[in-house]
């Protein structure tokens, strides 16, 4: 009797399942079922767009219509990865063009995207209607024009974050009157002002506008007649917020807002004014995500605001804030599940503002239950608030915490800050990212390892004594996906004795460390299924085996050793010269 | 494996001084690494991701010098400390030799705050990728400077890849007083003038008696605003005073007001008789700039 589930079953079955982590089990239980579920996959994602290759993924899954690529590594944010290192998406449109024409959606980070990729995307996919870039770079408003003129069901063009070479601000012009399909516009990363009246035009004929997200060149005034143009905006990014406008542009300008009813996501503000802060009070309530990260606003403007927004779920702030305002946070924003908090001042380490300290982020430990995601930049802290802080909330799932005075210790006691991350792994069972920082040895490692066992993510920076460390991370933290570690001493030994280790995590990024040039090689050797790639715009002339690397970066991959390095990324495979290593690593 | 990592690890206190002893202090400590793995060994004289020529041997971190860590951290941390009290611009490719200042322990802030008199220079480090804050906030950041600046100022819209140097004026400064228990921060680029700034000051530390900054409505031309703030900052019983780049206390009103947001880095407000010793410095400084 034939008890296989007929594929048609199954591929029923399967249109009800959307988590690819679920789709990724089913496709390991047998081979029809491997086949069924690949035909059937919609939403691809590789967040490593250099573990596979782009042809690999297109013959799996014909019938792709969302494609989410990663390229660089996350350090690439804080310039640590040199231009040209590679993340380019143009194979992968290529690929795509050719194999899946039906594609319809492509979100892209930390990658980069050409003029040129822009318009064989506009050229090669019929249905092309969501667009969405993060940290992307390599394009110019040219590529922008190609993407709005030829996607006439363009449902979403968003801009996060991107370094766009911008020639103006022609290409809003050519989306067509007749594109009517759009839902969300996020253009906030560019600087050329665009037409007012286009603008107003592309709102007007787009009803199922939802997420507006203008830029800085955007005045206040015009903001005005763009909302009335769309109050059904679930989603706004203003502009500029300084504009000098009149009593009766202003009392416009608030009716505007308080026609508003469906707006959940406030961002942009910049510039803004405190006599402005009013405007918005109307809204408040309603918003469960709002981002003053950008607005120079300080306290006590930012109360009143912060008192009115019962139903926050989501907050980034300056530390403008201050601890004062956190508090205020703590006690109106109930729904709080994630803060994040940057700082004001410029590089400096000392430039930041002192009345915002640990006391903040204990305040809203203490008050908001379903804190679950921390990013918080603070010049010093102590070991007693972080306990205090786990205490109060052991359902953390992220915890990141940026100390921007290396090497400080508790201010309090002097003492390094291993007490503190010690409370935070053994408390928060579900803790996935961690961000350390501060005065650390060996034994905040050694805590980590033994109790972060769901932690996916890490990075370090500035910490530690010895290799130990990493050790206790390879060996103790088994859900670890990601590392990244920066000036830190560790080295070889614990990276090679852990090797088989890194086949189980995405990548591991270590630069400024102690990791010589012969036991990169050894892991090259040792482990064929790793890129490991050395990235050194400084090579010494000769380069001994004791030399150590600038960084090194390894990620695990299906599509051997990439095609497309820069002269500045050395591999055992491009550079078969630098020879097999003698080293004995004990 | 493990015993060679395990065995000689007991620097934690250690640690903390690597990174806050002067560098004066020569660093000589049990050396743990007789083992057979020297081939890792390599003089850290060999690399140098600091400044050439900017340390001398003798310093290097013996604690340092095992198998584990012949490598550029040590230089990285001994550098950083430099950098963070030297103002050395410490990146990947060697720059260019800058006078290394006085090593300051890395103390806690609210030390600082409580000498702000005699505070050593706030020097900007220049660390790659440190604070890991994105190259598009510290851009969009800077170019708010540069935006309320109207382009008057340094040029800072160059986005290099490293970290932006700091030679820009501050966008914020902070505002203490004697006898306030907080501190405050300005956006400098707010105000036009010094009686703007003055009557913002005294808002902000309104419940403590500044004394007659008085409503002066009226002060027209600009010209005047200078010295009649002088006037009569000098008559009330506090001063502002503010800490120029070359961390000298000057009088708040002696120079243009441009100049002087260009020059600004902290504001105190002091009771008038210890601002006395100030004014010879000023008047001097003032010759040398006319």
């Amino acid at each position: 009797m034939d008890l296989r589930l007929p594929s048609k079953v199954l591929e029923h079955i399967l249109s009800f399942v959307d988590s690819n982590e679920d789709r990724n089990s089913v496709s390991l239980v047998c081979k029809s079922w491997f086949e069924t579920e690949r035909r059937t996959r919609k939403r691809v994602i590789v967040r490593n767009c250099y573990a596979v290759t782009p042809e690999a993924v297109a013959r799996r899954f014909p019938e792709m219509r969302s494609l989410t690529l990663k390229g660089k590594p996350h350090f690439a944010d804080y310039n640590l990865v040199p231009d040209g290192w590679g993340g380019y998406a143009w194979p992968w449109i290529e690929a795509m063009a050719e194999k899946c024409p039906s594609l319809e959606e492509l979100r892209l980070k930390r990658m980069v995207v050409t003029d040129e990729c822009l318009e064989k995307i506009a050229a090669s996919f019929k249905d092309f209607k969501v667009l969405v870039l993060t940290s992307c770079e390599g394009f110019s408003t040219d590529g922008l024009a190609a993407i709005a003129v030829a996607c006439s069901n363009l449902r979403e063009l968003e801009l996060r974050e991107c370094i766009v070479e911008d020639l103006g601000g022609d290409w809003l012009s050519y989306f067509p009157e007749t594109l009517t399909s759009l839902v969300s516009l996020d253009f906030s990363c560019l600087d050329s002002e665009v037409k007012l009246s286009d603008l107003e035009r592309l709102v007007s004929r787009s009803p199922n506008l939802k997420s507006l997200k203008l830029n800085r060149a955007v005045s206040l005034d015009a903001l005005g007649s763009l909302l009335r143009l769309a109050p059904q905006l679930v989603e706004l990014g203003t502009g500029s917020f300084s504009d000098k406008l009149d009593q009766e542009a202003v009392s416009k300008l608030s009716q505007a807002f308080s026609e508003m009813k469906e707006l959940k996501s406030l961002s942009g503000l910049w510039d803004v004014l405190p006599e402005y802060i009013p405007l918005l009070y109307s809204v408040c309530p309603g918003l469960t995500s709002l981002n003053l990260s950008y607005a120079t606003v300080q306290m006590p403007d930012l109360l009143e605001l912060l008192t009115r927004c019962s139903n926050l779920q989501k907050l980034w702030v300056m530390d403008l804030i201050e601890d004062k305002g956190l508090e205020v946070v703590a006690s109106s924003c109930k729904e709080l599940r994630e803060l994040r908090v940057f700082p004001s001042g410029a590089e400096g380490l000392n430039d930041t503002n002192v009345a915002m300290t640990e006391q903040g982020l204990v305040s809203v430990s203490e008050g908001c239950p379903n804190l679950e995601s921390v990013l918080y930049f603070c010049v010093q802290f102590t070991n007693a608030a972080m306990v205090t802080i786990a205490r109060n909330r052991p359902n953390l799932k992220c915890f990141r915490l940026c100390v921007m005075e290396p090497f400080a210790p508790d201010h309090k006691t002097q003492k390094p800050l291993d007490e503190g991350f010690k409370a935070i792994v053994e408390r928060c069972k579900d803790l996935q990212r961690l961000s350390v920082s501060g005065l650390l040895t060996d034994k905040a490692f050694e805590y980590i390892g033994t109790h972060g066992k769901k932690l996916r993510m890490l990075s370090i920076a500035f910490a530690g004594d010895s290799d130990l460390m990493l050790h206790h991370l390879l060996s103790g933290c088994e859900s670890l996906n990601k590392l990244e570690i920066r000036d830190c001493p560790f080295g070889d030994t614990a990276l090679v004795a852990n090797a088989a280790k890194l086949e189980t995590m995405r990548s591991l990024w270590m630069s400024s460390c102690c990791v010589s040039f012969g036991a990169c090689k050894l892991l090259s050797q040792k482990m064929p299924k790793l890129n490991v790639e050395v990235i050194d715009e400084h090579p010494l002339e000769t380069r001994p085996d004791s030399s150590p690397v600038e960084r090194i970066y390894i990620y695990r991959t299906l599509a051997g050793p990439r095609l497309d390095m820069p002269e500045f990324v050395w591999t055992i495979q491009k550079n078969p010269e630098i020879g097999v290593s003698h080293l004995a690593i004990k | 494996m493990s015993e060679s990592v395990a065995a000689e690890h007991d620097y934690i206190g250690l640690s903390m001084e690597a990174a806050q002893m002067s560098d004066n202090k020569t660093k000589t400590r049990d050396n743990n690494n007789n083992k057979n793995d020297d081939v890792l060994n390599f003089k850290a004289t060999e690399l140098r991701l600091g400044l050439p020529g900017s340390e001398s041997p003798e310093r290097v971190d013996q604690w340092f010098l095992s198998p584990k860590s012949s490598c550029p951290v040590s230089g990285a941390k001994r550098v950083f400390s430099d950098a963070i009290n030297g103002s050395t611009k410490w990146v990947f490719s060697p720059g260019s030799a800058t006078d290394v200042k006085d090593i300051k322990p890395a103390v806690p802030v609210k030390e600082k705050k409580s000498s702000a008199a005699a505070a050593p220079p706030a020097s900007k480090a220049q660390v790659v990728g440190w604070p890991p804050i994105r190259s598009f906030r510290k851009n969009t950041m800077a170019s708010s400077q540069s935006q309320k600046q109207g382009g008057g100022d340094n040029n800072n819209s160059e986005t290099e890849g490293e970290a932006k140097s700091g030679a820009e004026p501050c966008l914020y400064v902070k505002v203490s007083m004697e006898g306030a228990p907080y501190l405050r921060k300005i956006d400098l680029k707010t105000y036009k003038s010094y009686v703007e700034l003055s009557s913002a000051l005294e808002e902000m530390f309104s419940c403590f008696t500044i004394g007659q900054f008085g409503s002066h409505g009226g002060c027209g031309r600009d010209g005047l605003n200078e010295s009649r703030l002088t006037d009569l900052l000098r008559g009330s019983e506090y001063v502002v005073t503010y800490e120029d780049k070359d961390s000298d206390w000057m009088l708040v009103g002696d120079v243009p007001w441009e100049m002087f947001i260009c020059s600004c880095k902290k504001l105190r407000i002091m009771k008038s008789f210890e601002a006395i010793g100030l004014a010879p410095r000023v008047m001097e400084k003032c010759r040398s700039r006319n």
